[in-house]
């Protein structure tokens, strides 16, 4: 179970053939209060790079992309009634969504951990 | 997928093309503080301006409805303009009834244009022996052009850029300012005077554009960081960015110049009917006045409303408004979210006969048709100071 980073500062984590997806620290700290976050619905086919969700804080709205191919099999109901959970725990609480992998192979192309963190430093 | 502030605050003015071809960004006499704050700073009508510093537009944005906020605003201009006739000339490039301003009276006004269209909205005060103008940074290099090609020969007209323009915004912002001049608590809204604030030469106005009691304070450049030092040492003042500074104003109902108000839009169509009092409906006289007289006598074909999405889903400028139809009424203007509404906020232009309060609209978001209502400006009430 490792945590993979998109370039588009979503994290995805794999456990048991379903993948969780939400946007990084990195990113919320860069978009601000999160006031509402627009989900997809359960069943949707995802493409990567693919709009997935929207975030919107107070100054603006940020398209979120399908780090990787699959489809929708839950989202983060917990997040319309309380979107600031993405500010307090991105990389926990705050998921957006989980998904099924159509090639879980794709997963080597995002960075690990390490190179993410490398990746933020050098913007 | 991170948002651009550039794409947000268009504040667009017609000759805006000189701010893009600038190279070098401008600095306020306050940027050294902003970047030693934390601020984020972001090109803005050709300046570098803090969008907000590390306790977030809607930290700053509470904090001001709560207590008192201190803004940076020494983007925008400020003008002077001395010669016996200046009430009379500037009439002609403002329909706001100017010959009875007091000394120490502010107002609120706007400059239109031969279509009756507005070039730029801006603050008009007696000053006693001169009549000072503060206009919107974007605007100022084509306010002043206007100005200088319209105002009669007996009048002169000097920009004043050796100062810096604070303002100090929120219920507690009266109290504050107070203990450095105690002379400011019975200034009242819409009043100016010039007032040494520790120790420094300033011209105060009791005003503002946040919908809260507050002040702007114009201060020489070489005070102007000691004075901010000063009143963010004060427990009840924050630092406030531009980010706070629009939903503020959003809320307040008040229009962003180049967004709500511009060169396609009348001051009937953006229901400023309060800034022409009767003198200058009877004798017109000013730029466009036959077109926006008629459209007093007659009404316009579609008027700036508050909107109030149902949903918790934001609609941004030129989001499409529909009627319950689905067809085309209008256009979102400005819209976001409302930190003190705890919702969905927004204003925008539609057609007349959907602009009553409580007319069910439709806005498309993202392709799908969302309900909101048509709602009585602001959203949060006014609160300033009358005496």
């Amino acid at each position: 179970m490792t945590k993979k980073f998109s370039q588009e500062h979503e994290w995805i984590e794999l456990e048991d053939g379903v993948a969780t997806v939400g946007i990084t620290d990195y990113a919320q700290q860069s978009l601000g209060d999160i006031v509402y976050v627009e989900l997809p619905e359960v069943g949707k086919k995802l493409t990567k790079d693919g709009d997935a969700a929207v975030v919107e804080s107070v100054k603006a709205a940020s398209d979120v992309y399908a780090p990787l191919d699959g489809e929708i099999v839950e989202i983060n109901e917990e997040l319309d009634a309380n979107p600031g959970l993405v500010n307090e725990a991105p990389e926990a609480e705050g998921w957006f969504f989980k998904m099924t992998l159509s090639d879980e192979s794709q997963l080597d192309e995002l960075m690990d951990e390490a190179a993410y963190k490398e990746f933020v430093e050098g913007l | 997928m991170v948002g651009q502030w550039s794409a947000m605050f268009r504040n667009d003015c017609p000759g805006e093309g000189r701010v893009d071809q600038q190279t070098e960004l401008l600095k306020t006499a306050l940027y050294d503080l902003h970047v030693e704050l934390g601020a984020k700073m972001v090109p803005f009508a050709g300046y570098d301006m803090p969008v907000q510093y590390p306790l977030g537009v809607k930290g700053e944005h509470l904090h001001t409805r709560a207590k008192a906020g201190l803004f940076d605003v020494s983007h925008m201009g400020q003008v002077r303009l001395t010669g016996e006739n200046r009430e009379a000339e500037l009439e002609k490039l403002v329909p706001g009834d100017i010959a009875i301003l007091k000394p120490g009276r502010t107002r609120y006004s706007a400059f239109t244009q031969d279509d009756g269209t507005i070039l730029d909205d801006l603050m008009i005060t007696n000053a006693g022996d001169s009549l000072f103008l503060v206009i919107n940074a974007a605007c100022k290099d084509d306010d002043i052009v206007h100005m200088r090609a319209n105002l009669g020969d007996g009048v002169s007209l000097e920009e004043i850029d050796d100062r810096a323009l604070l303002a100090l915004q929120g219920p507690d912002a009266a109290k504050v300012l107070a203990r450095f001049a105690p002379a400011v608590a019975d200034l009242k809204f819409m009043s100016f005077a010039e007032i040494e604030i520790a120790g420094s030469p300033c011209f105060v106005t009791r005003s503002g554009y946040t919908g809260e009691d507050g002040y702007e304070i114009s201060v020489p450049n070489a005070d102007a960081e000691a004075l901010a030092r000063k009143f963010l040492a004060e427990e009840e003042v924050e630092a406030i960015g531009l980010g706070a500074r629009d939903s503020l104003r959003l809320e307040a109902g008040l229009c962003l110049y180049g967004n709500d108000i511009d060169t396609t839009t009348t001051p009937v169509e953006g229901d400023l009917n309060w800034i022409i009092n009767k003198r200058r409906r009877e004798e017109g006289g000013f730029k466009g006045a036959d077109v926006i007289l008629d459209q007093l006598e007659n009404g316009a074909d579609r008027k700036r409303v508050g909107i109030k999405p149902e949903g918790k889903a934001p609609a941004r400028e030129h989001t499409q408004i529909l009627n319950t139809d689905g067809e085309e009424i209008g256009e979102i203007t400005s819209g976001g979210f409302g930190p003190t509404v705890d919702g969905p906020i927004a204003m925008g232009y539609v057609a007349i006969e959907f602009s009553k309060p409580g007319t069910k609209v439709n806005l498309m978001v993202r392709g799908k048709a969302r309900p909101a209502e048509v709602v009585e400006l602001p959203f949060a009430p006014h609160r300033y100071f009358r005496g």
